[in-house]
């Protein structure tokens, strides 16, 4: 296949972040961006006196998903092709789009409309229907925006995130038929892509969308939204095909309780998002006439056997942790080369693709491991238990591994550790002597210490170790 | 209280005056201090930079090192998370240690200046230090402490992540150094001196910018020499 | 009260929110729908909710999605639940609320809470739902999105505009 695929980093993290960072618009946006919506969260889940158990039951029931995936996948199957469903089952990315060409082209239709969906992105779906000659209209606001804009989404929740207004008001005045609007008003906005998709929307045949969950018990999907698209979507084509990652299930409707009260908390920091639809199979008179599930893989199954990794796999898409991560708040979502950015991206991306895929093995590497990720998500993904564990599995330069090595030797005995600091102070001697006006640290320096030194001064080791000093002062 | 000290790979490199803080507090308040002379690097440095098996050489050592000590204290909220995820050795960060097992929250230290706090990312949400540092602070006498702006920012250090993405790392630190000037105060202390040796090379290029310094050192009444 | 809470949680997302006793009802009604062009009457809705309605309705004997995308249309439901919680109303296809394209083409929706049908919170629906596989629709406030710049802003795809009527058992309850 020669087209990328879209969990694939092409670049690594450091470099597409270099490149990232010097755009000063980008940061100013999602500084902004990212200090509302942590701040909304952070109201909406104080106002939840029983959160921290609420995600451990979250946690404890995506667990129980992973432990049952095959019989809860036989499960749900039966119930949704009870309730008149087809179901489908795509190993990768190459299959769930063969699948999904095949059945558009079987409704003779030569476009589709979309709601906002990761398993779609993840597969490049919207790219391989276009080789297949069908046209795929993104109906969420955000996706249009970058649609529009042909970018690529950069945030998992508001891939729109890295324009501000006005920009987004210039991308439609080029892009959209139709737009006149001087206005750079969300609402001015809104409005516009709400004339600009009515027609499309009366006229569909086919629509594609994802799930938010996928309950085992009834053969239900779940489609969590905001702006009316999703129901548009799910409501208005005769025939709706749903591209379902198979670690969106959830083994009983009673369990959509607890992630309907985290998910939209944890994502926009609403107490409730304005529309949650849920549907099993196919109704007589309302709703599409055929309903198509595609169940994928790609990698999740391969994931789930990680003992450490699989963790991830718990993910609802709420992208709390993006909002949160001092990282991407500086690069954005681009610089991660996958449709999942950020911190949950950085242990997904490589756990689905493998480590030797494209730059993903950068990823794990792209966090302080500051842990602001695992406090806020709402299912307890510890994301630097995980980063550290992929550090630890992945490829390493051969030069670190070296000094790694010889550095752990020499701490493992402490007649050569204090031989080491002795050696490093009589070198910092003459370097004392000529930093002490500007208080005794080192504003340049040669390789390796350079990469400290680009960006601030480098201590130096001291006159007196600690080891002497207690000698000194606490001999018997 | 017979309390042995850690006094981490990286203090007794660069730093060892935190190290000397420490013991300085605690024998002020009546206890022994000990200093395993085995103790070298608690392996933070190597697991998290993605080398398990000498992580895991380095624990052991540190384990045996510290054998048949029932309290240690050690500068540096990072290795004591370390060690109490990865070895059963009964660690305290120095704050955890005085509020928490010796009660105390006055350590006699006189420090006439005014402070900034930078509650670093192990001590805020692995530790759970909470405010057991700034409590320690305000009870020094003549110190003002100001509040740092977004405090639960990185501050961009992060190990090997400052070497490995250094644009990332140079830009969270240009604004962690921001708010630390913004504060208008003449130190800025923290519970680590791997965050300090950061944030403090970056505070060294602005002019009137706060200096560095472990609050450890502020409790020990030493902050101001040297 | 749970009610209460429903209330107050429904306006934060800019739900227009009505208070009124079962004798009221019609004529709180008919004062909200006295702009439509012409009111949408789901199936099994009950009489009286219609009685003092001015203008023409629409019952649903088939209605397309052109139909319903007529200017100036109001529907009128009422809701197999309601969450005090969220603020949100949960609509299951039952009598009195129709097929989903009803309650999403027009650009206004008005929708009838009885006290008893509200629950504490998302946990407790769905042992009161008669059916949880009929098609649900849980409806928070009017359709918005976040997308730009993460300002949350009213008026989308769905309706614009969604006005809850709460009919409290007691009379004692003044509109607020």
């Amino acid at each position: 296949m020669s087209r990328h695929l879209p969990i694939v980093a092409v670049t690594p993290f450091p470099a597409a972040a270099a490149h990232e960072l010097k755009d000063a618009q980008l940061r100013a946006n999602l500084g902004r961006a990212t200090r509302t919506i942590r701040d909304k969260r952070a109201r909406v889940v104080a106002e939840v006196p029983d959160w921290e158990e609420l995600r451990e039951r979250a946690a404890r029931t995506k667990d129980e998903v992973l432990d049952r995936l095959p019989e809860l996948l036989a499960r749900f199957e039966r119930a949704a092709a009870a309730a008149g469903a087809s179901v489908h089952h795509a190993a990768d990315a190459a299959a769930a789009n063969a699948i999904v060409a095949e059945l558009v082209r079987a409704q003779g239709a030569d476009r589709v409309v979309k709601i906002k969906s990761m398993a779609t992105q993840e597969i490049g779906l919207n790219e391989a229907l276009a080789e297949a000659g069908i046209t795929a209209i993104e109906t969420d606001l955000a996706e249009l925006i970058v649609q529009l804009a042909d970018d690529t989404p950069s945030h998992i929740l508001v891939p729109a995130i890295h324009y501000n207004r006005s920009q987004i008001r210039e991308i439609f005045a080029a892009r959209m038929p139709g737009f006149s609007a001087e206005s750079d008003e969300p609402a001015v906005l809104a409005g516009a892509a709400r004339e600009y998709l009515r027609r499309t929307f009366l006229s569909a045949e086919v629509a594609v969308c994802g799930a938010n969950f996928a309950v085992a018990e009834t053969g239900s999907l779940v489609i969590v939204e905001s702006e009316g698209n999703g129901r548009m979507c799910l409501t208005l084509p005769g025939t709706l095909i749903a591209v379902v990652g198979v670690e969106k299930l959830l083994p009983r409707m009673a369990d959509l309780g607890d992630f309907l009260r985290l998910l939209p908390r944890s994502s926009t920091g609403e107490r409730m998002n304005p529309y949650t639809s849920v549907f099993t199979g196919v109704t007589p008179d309302d709703g599409p006439r055929r309903l198509h599930i595609v169940l994928l893989d790609n990698g999740r199954t391969k994931t789930a056997q990680d003992p450490v990794g699989r963790a991830a796999l718990r993910c609802i898409r709420c992208s709390a942790c993006l909002n949160v991560c001092p990282v991407y708040e500086r690069t954005g979502g681009h610089a991660y080369g996958s449709v999942y950015p950020g911190p949950i991206g950085a242990i997904l991306s490589p756990q689905l693709t493998g480590q030797d895929a494209g730059a993903n093995s950068s990823l794990p590497f792209a966090s302080t491991l500051c842990g602001a990720c695992y406090d806020v998500c709402p299912v307890k993904i510890d994301i630097p238990e995980i980063l550290v564990h992929l550090r630890q599995t992945g490829p390493k330069p051969a030069a670190e591994r070296a000094a790694m090595a010889t550095l752990s030797w020499v701490m493992r005995d402490r007649r050569r550790w204090r031989g080491a600091l002795r050696a490093a102070r009589t070198g910092a001697v003459p370097l004392r002597a000529l930093t002490r006006r500007r208080g005794g640290t080192l504003r340049r320096a040669p390789w390796p210490v350079s990469a400290w030194t680009a960006h601030r001064d480098a201590p130096l080791p001291p006159p007196e170790s600690f080891r002497d000093w207690w000698r000194r002062t606490h001999a018997e | 209280m017979r309390i042995a000290l850690l006094v981490t790979c990286l203090n007794e490199a660069l730093f060892p005056r935190a190290g000397m803080a420490v013991v300085t507090v605690l024998e002020r308040l009546g206890h022994t201090v000990a200093f395993p002379p085995e103790q070298t690097c608690c392996g933070q440095l190597h697991a998290n930079t993605g080398y398990a098996a000498p992580a895991r050489e380095l624990e052991r050592h540190t384990e045996a090192a510290f054998a048949g000590h029932d309290v240690i204290v050690t500068p540096s909220g990072s290795c004591a998370a370390h060690l109490r995820a990865h070895t059963e050795l009964p660690v305290y960060e120095l704050s955890e240690l005085l509020v928490d097992v010796l009660g105390v929250t006055d350590v006699g230290a006189r420090f006439p200046h005014r402070v900034t706090y930078h509650p670093t990312c192990h001590g805020l949400r692995m530790l759970r230090l909470g405010d057991r540092p700034q409590r320690l602070l305000r009870a020094v006498s003549g110190l003002e402490l100001v509040d740092l702006p977004e405090p639960e920012q990185c501050c961009g250090f992060g190990g090997t992540f400052a070497l490995k993405n250094p644009g990332v790392s140079g830009a969270m630190l240009a604004d962690k150094c921001a708010n630390a000037v913004s504060t208008g105060a003449e130190y800025l202390a923290a519970a680590d001196n791997s965050c300090l040796a950061h944030i403090g090379g970056g505070l060294a290029r602005r002019p009137g910018a706060p200096k560095p310094v472990h609050y450890a050192e502020i409790l020990a009444g030493t902050g101001a020499a040297a | 009260m749970l009610s209460e809470l429903f209330a107050e949680r429904a306006g934060d997302y800019r739900a227009g929110v009505h208070h009124c006793t079962e004798a009221e009802l019609p004529g709180v009604l008919a004062g909200l729908l006295a702009g439509a062009s012409a009111v949408v009457v789901p199936p099994g809705l009950p009489q009286a909710w219609t009685r003092d309605l001015a203008g023409p309705q629409l019952p649903d004997h088939g209605l397309t999605p052109a139909d319903l995308d007529a200017p100036g249309l109001s529907v009128l439901t009422g809701c197999a639940a309601a969450i005090a919680e969220t603020g949100t109303i949960v609509l299951d296809t039952g009598p009195g609320q129709g097929r989903r394209l009803l309650t999403l083409v027009p650009d206004h929706h008005v929708c009838v809470v009885y006290d008893d049908r509200v629950v504490a919170d998302v946990p407790d629906l769905f042992a009161v739902l008669p059916d949880p596989t009929r098609p649900l629709t849980m409806i928070s406030g009017p359709s918005a999105t976040s997308d730009i710049e993460l300002d949350r802003v009213e008026g989308v795809h769905g309706p614009r505009r969604l006005d809850i009527v709460c009919v409290h058992a007691d009379a004692g309850k003044e509109p607020r």
